[in-house]
């Protein structure tokens, strides 16, 4: 007689698994083996992506697992930003360390904002947290001693080599990317994970199930506000400028949900397969200017109301695919008692 | 006092812009829980096709200067079947439970319609000429000098909301908007096309967006980038006044107005962000808003 | 006599999950058929097929002779076919009168209108501008009949009309059916009290867990007879009194 069990992984799954791992130790050792010419860019690209990766993944946690779509998750990436300055800046904390300090800070912040942004539902959340978001960027725009409207610079690098700067913040990406992502899975894979999609899926349901509803909906926010922190400074951490208008700018939340929704919404790999596309796009197209943002809008729009699941989404229908497979699959084993 | 009574006014008066910019959007959320958050940027779509098409005549026919007013209604008119075949087209194929589809399309209009506005008319700040009605004044009892521009926009504001709480009480269209707002599924058991619904009140809404882009275009001036600016202006003055009535909107508007001028009195850089944190002070006391309708 | 209404081996599911696992059922015009059956047997499932709010295939529903399975809600009330439904679902926002008028939407002709609503539910008259929300359980149940006869049906199908009546209303309630029934109005109900269900109907559906359990001339089933098609017992498949 045959036992039933549950499975999580599948046969693309294992495989991909070990190439991730090449390419993660690929790419960390770029310092070494590029070439001299390219290594300082191709370190501050990856660094970008990095960033936008990192916030894509967090506003697809909130929206397609959390069911809660924002339109204020910038309001936390330049916070993040702004954190990790003032904390190098004047209280003389290494950089680096600014970096994660300011995500918990974000973190902590979202708690208190969550009180109000929770008041709303459905769309008018979305337009909700974006108020909040402007109010973030006019508060840190009227601060004088963060430069104001416009903006000030990270000076606590003074003194280190810009090659040893280069590195570590790369290196750091890499380690933030990596573990964002692990983060994301690990938390869908675990019972909070099961819970959130069941209250994704229909919330009453679950509350009448025994899941505290509320409480993990605020788990996924202050999480999610995590992340977009992390984004936040590690970005200004390379960029070493900021200005208010630049790190709550609306744009962030678009890039990520161009990313999401072209990727495949409610899927990890879909945030990742959207990321390299957008940086495809952006590499041969970010020339064109307003023609290249109406291009992307357009996109988004085509595949919102004809392609719903993104193109990873439509992979998975067609081929089941799954790279970082959450579902749990019943599968008969075949050992056990006959 | 008289400082403080010519504020309050001055914000009355921006309140009923504000009410303008906000009625479609209330439209819209009420009858099909559609949130339009390309509404600001549709707003500044109104107000730049109508300085084209008076930029067009004046080339046209330079010394008839009453041919623009003459030829609003047309521009009303075509703000209507604009509205109705975004519906029909394209917004009817995203709405559903799941916000998320309404919430990405709208939005990638927003951003379409501010690049394309930004290709075509570059971002230089530009406004309707009124012939003065702009600058023209009048001065009432204690002292205190409105804007006759100002005032007509706030008589407008008015005379709208009324007739959209008519439209919505007295007519059978509204009655119909009514019943798919409740119950989408009776609704079509009666009988009712909820997709030709959805766009009259699609429809609806872009005339008065179209209205709301003209005056808005008189009173100031406007850039292809304002669009989210005016979204949040109007979102705030639904959710204050409290869902499910206009005149609520109106009364919303009227007091982020009026919170938004003692904002700029205090300090210019303040005004916007004092009218922010008002709104997020009454969600987190009176979600609800001041006068919600009961019913959901 | 060929049947007003048919429905073939009718299947129907809520996403993967089947409610209807085949069901054969006719009405003929001037008819008042009654279904009864448990909670889940499937009753209201029947209903929304019928009326197109849960999605069937074209072949397995027939309204005179024409198939209309899967047809959307405004395109069958629009051939004549009426839903009371369960709870009664009004329109919250909108009083007597306007919930009244909503049923006249699809456009068809005939003798029920406002005034004749009224005749045969004074009391609604007496409220007419009054919230639909603000009236008695009774008095609702009116109001979604009303409703449903201002599209002038061939057929009103109706749900569940008693639930959560008191006895002393749902006495009133059915006293109006013969009024309604008088022009040749054909009726299925859908009722939780079986012996209501036996003395207004002239035939009776028992259904089980999505199928039809039992099924024949009211007045020859027997008492034991329906309790074992209502409860599931393993003879009580069968049908009863002849073919109708």
């Amino acid at each position: 007689m045959h036992t039933l069990k549950v499975s999580r992984s599948n046969a693309a799954s294992r495989p991909a698994l070990i190439v991730a791992l090449l390419l993660v130790t690929v790419a960390a050792s770029i310092p070494i083996w590029a070439p001299e010419e390219v290594r300082s860019a191709w370190m501050r690209e990856f660094v970008e992506i990095a960033c936008y990766l990192v916030f894509a993944l967090m506003w697809n946690l909130l929206a397609g697992y959390g069911g809660m779509v924002s339109i204020g998750q910038q309001a936390y990436f330049g916070f993040g930003g702004y954190v990790m300055l003032m904390l190098s800046n004047f209280l003389g904390v290494n950089p680096f360390l600014s970096v994660l300090l300011a995500a918990l800070c974000t973190a902590a912040m979202s708690i208190p904002v969550s009180f109000v942004a929770f008041r709303l539902q459905g769309g008018y959340f979305a337009v909700g947290t974006w108020v909040i978001a402007e109010v973030f960027r006019l508060s840190f725009a009227n601060l004088a001693f963060v430069g104001g409207g416009s903006g000030t610079s990270l000076t606590a690098f003074a003194g280190i080599s810009k090659a040893t700067r280069e590195q570590t913040t790369f290196w750091l990406a890499l380690a933030c990317m990596v573990f964002s992502i692990a983060l994301v899975y690990i938390f869908l894979r675990s019972k909070r994970g099961l819970a959130l999609m069941a209250i994704r899926d229909n919330e009453v349901a679950a509350e009448s199930q025994g899941i505290a509803v509320q409480k993990t909906k605020l788990a996924v926010y202050v999480v999610a506000s995590l992340g977009a922190g992390l984004a936040g400074g590690l970005y200004y951490l390379s960029n070493l400028r900021i200005t208010p208008d630049a790190a709550f700018s609306v744009n962030w939340t678009a890039f990520a949900i161009f990313m999401v929704v072209i990727g495949g919404i409610g899927r990890i790999e879909g945030p990742i397969v959207g990321a390299l596309i957008f940086w495809i796009l952006n590499k041969f197209f970010s020339d064109y200017g307003s023609w290249y943002l109406i291009g992307l809008g357009s996109l988004a729009i085509v595949i919102t109301i004809y392609f719903k699941q993104g193109l990873w989404g439509y992979a998975q229908q067609q081929w089941g695919w799954s790279l970082f497979p959450t579902q749990r699959r019943l599968k008969e084993s075949t050992k056990g008692k006959s | 006092m008289d400082m403080l009574l010519q504020t309050v006014l001055q914000g009355a008066l921006l309140g009923g812009l504000y009410c303008l910019f906000a009625l479609g959007l209330s439209l819209m959320y009420g009858v099909m829980r559609l949130t339009n958050t390309a509404q600001g940027d549709f707003i500044l779509l109104g107000s730049f096709t109508a300085i084209a098409v008076i930029a067009g005549l004046k080339i046209l026919a330079p010394e008839n200067m009453w041919l623009p007013l003459l030829l609003s209604p047309l521009l009303l008119i075509v703000a209507f079947g604009f509205g109705y075949v975004l519906q029909r087209q394209v917004l009817n194929k995203v709405l559903g439970k799941d916000p998320l589809p309404s919430l990405v399309v709208t939005f990638g209009l927003s951003i379409v319609i501010q690049n394309l506005l930004l290709e075509v008319f570059s971002a230089d700040p530009r406004s309707i000429e009124s012939a003065g009605l702009n600058t023209a004044s009048l001065q009432i009892p204690g002292g205190i000098t409105l804007g006759v521009l100002p005032v007509l926009i706030l008589f407008l504001a008015i005379t709208t909301t009324f007739g959209l709480q008519w439209m919505f009480n007295h007519t059978a269209l509204g009655r119909g908007f009514r019943a798919v707002s409740d119950d989408l599924e009776i609704a079509q058991l009666m009988g009712l096309n909820a997709k030709r619904l959805y766009a009259y009140a699609t429809g609806i809404a872009f005339m008065l967006i179209t209205m709301a882009g003209v005056l808005q275009g008189m009173r100031t001036t406007v850039s292809p980038s304002d669009g989210p600016m005016l979204l949040l202006f109007a979102f705030e003055a639904v959710i204050i006044g409290g869902m499910g009535s206009f005149w609520g909107t109106l009364a919303g508007a009227l007091l982020l107005g009026m919170t938004q001028q003692i904002g700029f009195r205090f300090d210019p850089g303040w005004g916007i962000w004092f009218g922010h944190i008002v709104f997020l002070l009454l969600l987190l006391v009176r979600p609800q808003g001041l006068f919600p309708k009961t019913v959901g | 006599m060929t049947a007003l209404l048919q429905t073939h081996a009718l299947t129907a599911f809520y996403g993967d999950a089947q409610a209807l696992f085949g069901i054969d059922f006719e009405v003929h015009q001037g008819e008042m058929v009654a279904i009864i059956g448990a909670n889940g047997a499937g009753k209201s499932t029947f209903m929304k097929a019928l009326t197109g709010l849960v999605s069937t295939q074209r072949q397995q529903i027939s309204w005179k002779g024409q198939a209309i399975g899967g047809l959307a809600p405004s395109d069958i009330v629009k051939r004549g076919i009426a839903l009371v439904p369960e709870g009664r679902r009004l329109f919250p926002s909108l009083n007597v009168e306007e919930n009244l008028l909503m049923g006249a939407s699809a456009g068809r002709k005939g003798e029920w209108n406002l005034q004749r609503v009224f005749e045969l539910f004074p009391i609604l008259k007496e409220k007419r501008l009054q919230p639909s929300t603000s009236l008695s359980g009774g008095q609702q149940q009116m109001v979604a009949i009303g409703r449903a006869l201002m599209s002038n049906p061939a057929v009103l199908l109706c749900d569940e009309l008693s639930l959560g009546l008191a006895p002393i209303v749902i006495k009133e309630i059915y006293a109006a059916m013969p009024l309604i029934c008088a022009q040749g109005m054909t009726a299925v109900i859908v009722e939780q009290d079986v012996s209501k269900a036996k003395e207004v109907s002239s035939r009776l559906y028992c259904f089980q867990e999505g199928q039809v359990s039992l099924h024949g001339t009211s007045s020859s089933l027997t008492q034991e007879q329906i309790s074992k098609a209502y409860f599931g017992m393993p003879d009580a498949h069968a049908a009863v009194g002849g073919d109708a």
